[in-house]
């Protein structure tokens, strides 16, 4: 199913629209699509950079493991958090992996929704990311709760102590925002999966992979009245998926905005956050696609042209990002507020001004990089300004949190904050976590939707390719 | 069953099975195709209206959850506001709202479809493996009132399938 047809150039550039890279290489079939991604899955030899990579962020992943059993026998005194500086990198972390889950929602649900059909090849693997990201963002509240193990408390259910969640605060909502989103997340990430799943059931050699595809698939047999149902069921998720994903992040801003501390009690603050969450989730999605594309050779699934459509989205988003931060400092001193001009002016040359102006570097100016087409169409220069906004957008939590708290209302209140040991191993384990867990879907499962990318072969092509099967 | 190279051809074959009175008939593909129930002669639109119910369950349910929670069950004072302070409790209805029309669009559609099914008969025909891949099927049953197994082998021949084959069961 390899054999190329040369005249199919034209249908190929229809599917592309105007732009001149298509969004699949020409000269593929319905069979050789299936083959190409279910390959990277069945193939019974694990490449050898997978097992080095591996090694090393499960690692880090064991990292986590220890840095957890530690906080747990002796409590959030091992982080450096203490008065007045009581959220630090534990809720950074949290809203920084929330946002970066950002992406695979909004490529999945809200592309969707606008017929964006260049998603196809890409939004299996952000939706992906999303779950694993969401999964580590989930641990750092429930581990900052100081008792984790009693974290259910923050769950509304009938219980001998007749208590029930304070459901006026902010912190009760993050807890249903952030569920619902995981929750959500995983219903539409396995719902995509069924049908592809089934492909691996029934091309699988192994008894075993058979087996246990064969249960994940849930006897899905493609059948037309399914597929109508599916497709329905498929298309409302996305329309339910779609206000969710702004609700999640805005809700996450809520936690700071409708407290009283100056630089967080700011009307700006849900916008400017899902904003900040779809740049950084398309920085976190081109930082993890760029060098799988290359070691599995899929360019020809995720071609130059998804590259430049999320650099395009991540250029957009950081302006919005940087209106924001205009905003928030011009409001400062437009409000006359002296606390909150205090604030910015602390913000930019206090203590913690290093960070506000590499935030400033990496997420406003640096990406003005990306309104040049050279820039957008060079793949390393795309992935070093991916990972430029991953810091930023890390340091901007940073700073949000940890320099509106360290000077509080009062001067003899003041103090610092430095991280310990065990704050940035926490960090950096679930920084491997996540990787791991994406090493293993990327083995496990296909990590390109294949039945949506059957649909993206033009149907003329598909008639041509009949004949040549008789 | 016969089977067939390309979806525009199982789509034909398929209406004019519907044409010929067939109805106790399923068409198999590799991924959705838009007319291709429309030929089966189906009409389900049960599935929104679950949605629809299921969001609404959740959205009455969440809000009547903090009413009781803060009004009733365990009333308390935070900051002045009334104990059924609305607007504080819109993102919770929300959410709940969002969660409940999910999983109830998930699990409709499982149920409506059947599945979990393990077993199919179709299954039986080791081609139909081929309909997750690159092949299209089209299976008319035998409880189907117009089945008889001669004229409908002969049928399904008449029309330019790759192949037919009689599914065990």
């Amino acid at each position: 199913m390899t054999e190329r047809i040369q005249p199919v150039g034209e249908s190929h550039a229809a599917v592309a629209g105007a732009a001149t890279i298509p969004i699949l290489a020409p000269g593929h079939t319905y069979g050789s699509i299936t083959d190409k991604i279910s390959a990277v899955v069945l193939t019974g030899r694990t490449p050898a950079w997978w097992y080095f990579g591996f090694l090393i962020v499960s690692g880090f992943a064991a990292l986590l493991l220890v840095s957890l059993t530690y906080l747990f026998v002796r409590g959030v005194g091992i982080w450096g958090n203490n008065q007045p500086v009581g959220w630090a990198f534990d809720i950074t972390n949290f809203v920084w992996w929330i946002g970066i889950g950002h992406a695979g929602t909004l490529i999945s649900a809200i592309l969707l929704l606008f017929k964006q059909t260049w998603r196809t090849s890409i939004n299996r693997f952000a939706e992906s990311m999303t779950l694993f990201a969401v999964a580590c963002a989930g641990i750092f509240p429930l581990v900052h709760t100081g008792r984790p193990w009693l974290a259910y408390w923050l769950l509304p259910y009938p219980n001998t102590m007749n208590l029930w969640p304070q459901f006026k605060s902010p912190l009760i909502w993050d807890v249903f925002a952030v569920s619902t989103y995981g929750l959500v997340s995983l219903l539409f990430w396995y719902v995509g999966l069924i049908p592809d799943v089934a492909t691996l059931r029934d091309r699988t050699t192994s008894r075993f992979g058979r087996v246990t595809y064969g249960m994940m698939a849930m006897g899905w047999r493609g059948s037309a009245r399914h597929w109508h149902r599916y497709e329905t069921a498929y298309l409302l998720l996305a329309g339910l998926a779609t206000p969710l994903v702004v609700s999640v992040h805005s809700v996450v801003s809520l936690d700071f905005a409708v407290s009283v501390i100056p630089g967080w009690h700011t009307t700006i603050f849900p916008p400017y956050f899902v904003a900040g969450a779809i740049y950084s989730g398309f920085a976190m999605v081109l930082t993890l696609v760029i060098p799988i594309r290359a070691l599995y050779g899929l360019q020809d699934f995720i071609t130059m042209r998804h590259l430049q459509n999320m650099a395009k989205i991540m250029l957009v988003t950081g302006l919005i990002v940087g209106y924001g931060y205009v905003t928030e400092a011009f409001v400062s001193w437009y409000s006359q507020n002296q606390y909150e001009s205090f604030m910015m002016w602390n913000r930019m040359t206090g203590p913690y001004w290093w960070a506000y102006a590499m935030l400033i570097v990496c997420n406003v100016i640096a990406p003005q990089a990306l309104w040049f087409k050279r820039v957008r169409t060079h793949v390393a220069a795309l992935f070093v300004l991916a990972l430029i906004v991953n810091v930023g957008m890390w340091l901007e939590r940073f700073v949000i949190v940890v320099t509106s708290l360290h000077r509080d209302f009062l001067p003899s209140s003041w103090g610092r904050f430095s991280p310990t040991f065990w704050d940035f191993s926490t960090y950096f384990g679930t920084i491997g976590l996540f990787l791991t867990l994406l090493l293993l879907f990327l083995r496990l499962l296909p990590m390109i939707s294949m039945f949506e990318m059957r649909t993206l072969l033009p149907p003329p092509r598909v008639e041509r390719e009949g004949e040549r099967g008789l | 069953m016969a089977e067939f190279a390309d979806p525009a051809a199982l789509v034909a074959a398929t209406s004019r099975a519907h044409g010929e009175g067939y109805r106790t008939m399923d068409a198999y593909s590799p991924f959705p195709i838009e007319d291709l129930h429309e030929a089966l002669g189906e009409h389900d639109t049960r599935l929104p209206l679950i949605v629809l119910i299921g969001g609404l369950c959740g959205c009455i349910g969440g809000y009547a959850l903090q009413y009781w929670a803060s009004g009733i069950a365990y009333p308390l004072n935070i900051a002045g506001k009334p104990y059924n302070s609305w607007p504080m409790f819109i993102p919770v209805t929300f959410e709940c709202t969002i969660l409940a029309a999910a999983l109830s669009a998930v699990l409709g559609m499982l149920v409506l479809n059947g599945l979990p099914m393990p077993y199919h008969p179709v299954f039986n025909v080791p081609r139909f493996a081929l309909a997750s891949r690159d092949r299209f099927f089209l299976c008319i049953e035998a409880r189907d009132s117009t089945f008889e197994l001669e004229k409908t082998r002969r049928f399904l021949e008449t029309l330019g399938a790759l192949e037919v084959s009689t599914v065990a069961h």
